[in-house]
């Protein structure tokens, strides 16, 4: 692999002609009934809306790889952070869940923080001898007993409160579009953590440092019931935009939706899923405006400086750890904000849901399959490869059937047929491979 | 007494535990710390290949219970591994031919190496996933003599109240464990490959220099990789049980086991395995029990559990991090940063 991505142009048309391409295949998927397509304008927007929210996630994985070459493996942790944002700030508060114990759950984490801050700070100061270790132990001990003696009775208290209904402490109330910003700020602040440990050290450390907050986060999330129910999952997260049964029933709505000659019910879904896209593109773009203003800008020239040749950029007198650690806590933020966005698309945090391989891998796919270091092969590699995700469910099994019809009916033909919707795995690793070697600047290369 | 069933209920619910975990993730580790020693790339297709090669043993299993064959007392998933050592290490020879040599051969940057591993890691669990009678599904297929010692017989050969079991998994574990580590030392110390191999991952010019055939000691730590992987899987899959799932989370604790005893250091990745395992058991495990029989007049409220059995992996995370901090090259010195 050549050290420099930028060598090499292609055609001014490429990038136009297969965004054209990705449209057709979703007019055709939205207006065509037949075997490779369902011809619902619903099912064509839901798959649209989560592409946009995948391409904001691979913006942000670009950011991290394209522009600093850092191997982010814990997206899905991120992506799931993010998620609890929308939970927190948009709820309505549990009623006595506060009261229970949220300020003793507050000053539990803060004396937690407190705890590892001292240490660091004592660790920092204290002169090098084998005492400074014991006392920091000593530190570190005696703040997990503190933590873990203020925290329990207080998380047992929330709890217990309206168990069957609530058990958490609910949300704030405020619109939930804050929530989106909030999101990037939980992830930024978790990867400010990670990147502060492994970066500068071994490329691979990153990815197994990263890969283990992914984890984590998604482990949090699953259990602390006191913050979003863990598996009992939350429901009924308000919505930035309407809900189809008050559109059924608004007399204009109807009338509208005669005029353009669809049912009222599909024309309802249709129109909140326009609605969604609308907010998502608006997201998207200011994303991609900000992202290409920072590349273009002196900023952009040193971070893919650095990227290209770390030991030359060093010796510039470039702070390369710094502004590794700069990238991925954007990047990351980038992540957080796409997770807010889907738990509000979805209207649901269901913990259980966070699957690193959908989640984590199957972006990278995205990311490199589009074109790294390009954010708008980023964006269409994202909504491509969702896409084709998504409609692999239909066509493996439709493929399968072809290829194994001169087959005799019996054991191998059931389980070939069966297996057809593990193909997908196997397929996407593929076009990863196929891409990575043939290819490695993607759909749409790096200018 | 109680001191004596304190030390009974430590056996019983944390040493013995651990120490098969332990075993199995020192496996793991081994492959590993092999893979980047020579290759010099984090394989995140280690989960996975276990997975795959667990599978194929399970096959193999099914198919000598089906010509009527056991091992007797010893789960017959033990006749069935050289098969499944065979195919896996069939597979994983595939992949480097077809993904890693053309890198290799370009001396692409290791992270490159690291992305067409995820590539691979999809492409194995989609063929795991794909094996006849493997799917998603839970599979138990330990079979032979269930218990080494029984609680009940050892009450009544103690007479103490707390009972110990040892699983004939665990103690096969532990058995294998030692020998195949025993066995690759041997390799490493004694034969010309295993010093090829040495001398290779130690300075990869100056052993070309000497005539080693790099393509050979590459197909020799594949071999010996997919020996590990599988065998380490299947020990795995015999303790607990078979999820394919199960095979990638526990790719955080061998990576941890690996960097903590130091990567490319196999005597490293072995400690490392340990560690990591009895950390995660002690600080999940609740000691009430334990504490209520050395201190016989103290009532705790709780459990006495560090954190709760979900957080293991948070475990393995922390003692990665801890390790990074301070001595980021591992206990043991590993290849540098």
């Amino acid at each position: 692999m050549s050290t420099n991505r930028q060598a090499g142009a292609s055609s001014p048309w490429r990038a136009p002609i297969l965004f054209a391409i990705l449209a057709l295949l979703i007019i055709l998927e939205g207006s065509w009934r037949s075997a490779l397509f369902s011809g619902s304008w619903n099912t064509a927007l839901a798959i649209l809306n989560m592409g946009l929210i995948s391409a904001i996630t691979a913006l942000g994985v670009n950011m991290q790889w394209g522009y600093a070459g850092l191997f982010n493996v814990g997206v899905v942790g991120f992506l799931a952070l993010g998620g609890l944002a929308p939970v927190l700030v948009s709820l309505p508060p549990v009623e006595g869940g506060w009261a229970a114990g949220g300020p003793r759950v507050l000053v539990a984490l803060a004396s937690g923080l407190g705890t590892l801050a001292l240490a660091v700070v004592l660790w920092r100061k204290l002169a090098k001898s084998w005492l400074r270790g014991l006392v920091v132990l000593a530190v570190l001990i005696a703040g997990f007993v503190l933590y873990r003696e203020l925290f329990d009775p207080a998380v047992t208290a929330i709890e217990a409160n309206q168990s069957a209904r609530y058990g958490n402490l609910g949300g704030l109330g405020w619109p939930v579009l804050l929530s989106w910003p909030v999101g990037g700020l939980f992830a930024a602040a978790a990867a400010w953590g990670v990147g502060k440990v492994a970066l500068g050290l071994r490329s691979d450390y990153l990815a197994i440092a990263t890969l283990g907050i992914g984890e984590i986060i998604v482990a949090v999330l699953k259990n602390e019931e006191w913050l979003a129910r863990g598996v009992k999952n939350i429901t009924s997260i308000p919505r930035p935009v309407g809900y189809e049964i008050q559109l059924q029933q608004n007399p204009e709505f109807q009338q509208a939706a005669a005029n353009w000659g669809f049912p009222v019910a599909e024309a309802s879904g249709i129109w909140v899923k326009l609605s969604y896209m609308s907010l998502f593109l608006v997201v998207l773009l200011v994303l991609i405006l900000l992202a290409e203003l920072a590349l273009k800008s002196p900023w952009g020239r040193m971070m893919r400086a650095i990227r290209d040749n770390e030991t030359a950029a060093e010796a510039m007198g470039k702070n390369v750890t710094n502004r590794h650690l700069q990238v991925f806590v954007i990047g990351s933020a980038v992540i957080g904000i796409a997770g807010a966005m889907m738990i509000t698309l979805d209207g649901l945090m269901a913990p259980t849901g966070y699957n690193p391989l959908r989640y984590t891998f199957l972006i990278w796919v995205m990311v490199i399959v589009g074109g790294s270091g390009n954010n708008w092969g980023a964006v269409l590699g994202a909504v491509l490869i969702w896409f084709l995700w998504i409609k692999a469910e239909a066509w493996g099994p439709q493929l399968m059937s072809l290829l194994t019809s001169p087959l005799p009916d019996g054991g191998l033909k059931s389980h070939l047929m069966s297996s057809a919707a593990h193909m997908r795995f196997i397929a996407m690793g593929a076009v990863l491979l196929l891409v990575l070697r043939f290819a490695p600047r993607g759909l749409v290369p790096e200018k | 007494m109680d001191i004596l069933n304190a030390l009974v209920a430590f056996l019983n619910f944390v040493f013995i535990p651990a120490a098969a975990y332990g075993a199995q993730l020192a496996l793991g580790a081994l492959g590993v710390t092999l893979i980047y020693g020579i290759l010099r790339f984090s394989n995140f297709a280690h989960g996975d290949t276990m997975a795959f090669g667990t599978a194929a043993t399970i096959l193999a299993t099914w198919g000598l219970q089906g010509l009527g064959i056991t091992a007797g007392p010893l789960p017959t998933a033990l006749l069935a591994l050289p098969v499944g050592i065979a195919v896996t290490a069939a597979v994983v020879l595939g992949t480097d031919r077809i993904v890693y040599r053309f890198y290799r051969a370009r001396r692409a940057a290791p992270i490159i190496l690291v992305m067409a591993s995820v590539g691979v890691m999809f492409v194995m669990n989609g063929l795991t996933r794909m094996l006849p009678g493997i799917g998603v599904n839970e599979i138990r297929f330990a079979d032979g003599a269930r218990f080494v010692i029984e609680v009940r017989s050892f009450r009544e050969w103690s007479g103490l109240t707390e009972g110990l079991a040892l699983k004939t998994t665990q103690a096969l574990t532990l058995v294998v464990a030692v020998l195949v580590v025993w066995a690759l030392f041997r390799f490493l110390n004694r034969t010309k490959s295993g010093k090829a191999m040495r001398a290779y991952s130690d300075n990869e010019d100056l052993a070309l220099l000497s005539g080693i055939d790099p393509e050979r000691v590459v197909r020799l730590t594949w071999i010996i990789a997919a020996a590990l992987m599988t065998i380490a899987g299947t020990l795995y899959g015999l303790d607990k049980s078979f999820k394919a799932f199960n095979y990638f989370q526990i790719l955080l604790p061998i990576f941890a086991a690996a960097i903590v005893g130091g990567l490319g250091n196999p005597l490293g990745a072995i400690a490392g395995g340990f560690v990591v395992a009895f950390s995660e058991v002690a600080v999940t495990y609740p000691w009430v029990k334990v504490a209520g029989y050395l201190f016989p007049g103290w009532q705790p409220d709780g459990l006495l559990q560090l954190l709760s059995t979900e957080y293991k992996f948070a475990v393995s995370f922390v003692i990665l991090i801890i390790v990074l901090l301070f001595k980021p090259t591992g206990l043991f010195s590993g290849k540098s940063v």
